[in-house]
């Protein structure tokens, strides 16, 4: 398998991750040389394993779903880069 | 007044408590020692105040004749992964510049209860990607330690955690905080000639660290000595309800428990660690602990871990694929930069902020993970990965049905020059070979200085435990500690 730079675009797309044209032949040969190592997991027989979940056999715990820390408000958005009336802002997504 | 530096952790507690010295002037003499080694760029924030708190603290029970706490007046370096309230933290990224959280991890806020100071913020690996610590956008870090016959070219100090490896082995702080990742605590203490361990995958809680692969990351102490990395791993470890991986465990008294009386334990060797092109000077080193191990006691016997070479690959499918899902937070929305190009829409927002945000190393594992995850190839990639890490689990588990402990090398060459291996990601990956597998795993692992190669630059050694055995970790590790008679120091050139 290996991408071209249409496919190292679109995996960029998908990574919200903007990238030139350059940038993308670049990578594309640098990506191929570390998809082309890692596919030598291809050659082991894993028919009768079950993927790894957890390293330590874990219970996964539940909690009562009760409000723990609410009322934070300053706090939340207290590193936000844009800010107003307490609420995070974005650029304009509804017309 | 005597140089209060040259102690490590228990020197200094120990002295604090029997009034030799006060925790303030332990302060002084690290926030001086840290201020004049900048060239080193081991730390991002300097933090005085924090450790001058922390002593008076400690002062003031000294006076009034309380209990100390058990880490009172031993001022710390924090690595830039754990958030610390108020205090810039990074991760020694460009996406997280200014961010200054606004609460506490719970592995520094269980030093701080303990006592501890914090001398700064400590560089690192962007977001933990590194194993050389060239990835940070604040700079290199330069490891304290040159080649001997006048080579003074700048030498890595190993990564993730290249700050804490060098300030501890400048004697900048008797000890400070890693994380591990696929080896993030245990090449860079190689490296440096310290001691660093990586407890089992839930020991230490995650909550507040910031988040590279959740599967893998796991914190841990790195210091001087044996001793020094038990007494500040009780106090880094504990069960913690807000990490959903955090086990529920007593936190045993390891420093109580160290024993370099092996008798009775048998040590496995694993073949499959005798790699082809391996420097004959570690596998010398590697022989030597061998004899170290059974002059302590224990009975040396032959193991085979057959999916060793599969490790690697597998963990560049599962870190890369957990770091692109844990990384899809920095959105320049909540916390961070954020590049809005003239007319840009939410979209064009968030891929010109991680755009501009993230290093080259960190943006090529992300859209390794993304490619791994996405429709069409995560069963080939990402759950046959998964697989082959069930493989290797296994593998360890016959092993140590045969064994107590494993004994390697912790890396597989000596520490490499800034920019010798930066060009070729695959060649940087490799250096991880010996330490991986153990992590995949969850397993304790720890690594101890056992001698210098022929450059004067140190070597280490690896032991892994089974589950929970950081006791039989850390004694095997203290038995190599004793006999290695290691006391090489960089010499101050900074």
């Amino acid at each position: 398998m290996s991408v071209d730079t249409a496919t190292v675009k679109k995996v960029a797309s998908l990574a919200r991750i903007a990238i030139s044209d350059s940038d993308a032949e670049r990578l594309a040969p640098e990506l191929n040389n570390i998809l082309g190592w890692i596919e030598q997991l291809g050659e082991v027989d894993t028919s009768s394993v079950q993927p790894m979940t957890a390293v330590i056999p874990n219970t996964q715990r539940l909690r009562d779903d009760v409000v723990t820390e609410g009322g934070q408000r300053d706090a939340v958005l207290a590193n936000a880069p844009q800010g107003e009336h307490g609420f995070f802002t974005v650029p304009k997504v509804v017309e | 007044m005597s140089d209060l530096t040259e102690l490590g952790v228990a020197g200094l507690r120990d002295g604090i408590r029997a009034g030799k010295f006060s925790a303030r002037e332990v302060a002084d003499q690290f926030i001086v020692k840290v201020s004049k080694a900048k060239a080193l760029n081991a730390f991002l924030v300097e933090t005085p105040d924090h450790a001058i708190a922390a002593a008076r603290a400690a002062d003031e029970a000294v006076a009034k004749g309380e209990t100390l706490k058990p880490l009172a007046g031993v001022p710390i370096g924090m690595k830039d992964l754990f958030c610390t309230k108020g205090v810039e933290t990074t991760a020694a990224s460009h996406i997280l510049e200014g961010f200054k959280p606004v609460y506490e991890s719970t592995v520094s806020q269980n030093l701080w209860d303990a006592g501890a100071g914090m001398l700064g913020k400590l560089n690192m690996d962007q977001f933990a990607m590194g194993s050389s610590n060239e990835t940070s956008y604040f700079g290199n870090v330069i490891s304290p330690w040159r080649r001997g016959g006048g080579d003074n070219a700048p030498l890595a100090p190993g990564g993730s955690s290249g700050g804490s490896s060098a300030a501890v082995s400048a004697g900048l702080c008797p000890g400070a905080t890693g994380t591990d990742t696929g080896g993030s605590i245990r090449q860079p203490a190689a490296f440096t000639g310290i001691s660093g361990i990586k407890p089992t995958y839930g020991r230490c809680s995650r909550w507040g660290t910031i988040a590279f692969a959740s599967s893998l990351d796991q914190a841990g102490p790195m210091a001087r000595d044996v001793k020094d990395c038990a007494i500040l791993l009780e106090n880094m470890a504990g069960f913690d309800p807000k990490d959903s991986t955090s086990l529920n465990l007593p936190v045993p008294k390891w420093e109580d428990g160290l024993s370099a009386d092996l008798r009775g334990k048998k040590i496995g060797i694993p073949k499959d660690y005798r790699l082809d092109g391996t420097p004959a000077e570690i596998l010398n080193l590697w022989d030597a602990g061998v004899e170290w191990l059974k002059d302590a006691g224990a009975e040396i016997v032959e193991v085979s871990l057959p999916h060793t070479k599969y490790a690697l690959p597998a963990y560049y499918i599962i870190a890369p694929a957990e770091a692109s899902s844990n990384l899809a937070r920095y959105d320049g929305v909540r916390y961070g930069l954020r590049d809005l190009p003239e007319g840009a829409n939410l979209q064009d927002m968030y891929a010109a902020t991680r755009a501009a945000g993230f290093g080259d190393e960190v943006k090529r594992r992300i859209l390794i993970g993304t490619y791994v995850l996405s429709a069409g190839f995560y069963d080939a990639y990402f759950t046959q990965a998964s697989k082959v890490r069930t493989l290797i689990a296994r593998d360890f588990e016959i092993a140590f049905s045969q064994c107590d402990l494993l004994l390697t090398p912790t890396a597989p060459s000596a520490a490499f020059a800034l920019g010798e291996k930066s060009a070729d990601p695959l060649a940087m990956y490799l250096n991880d070979v010996f330490t991986v597998p153990s992590s995949l795993a969850g397993l304790p692992a720890m690594s101890v200085p056992g001698g210098l190669d022929g450059a004067g630059l140190p070597l280490g050694l690896q032991i892994i435990g089974k589950p929970l055995d950081e006791q039989g970790v850390l004694n095997a590790g203290l038995a190599i500690e004793q006999r290695a008679g290691f006391v090489a120091r960089p010499e101050a050139w900074w």
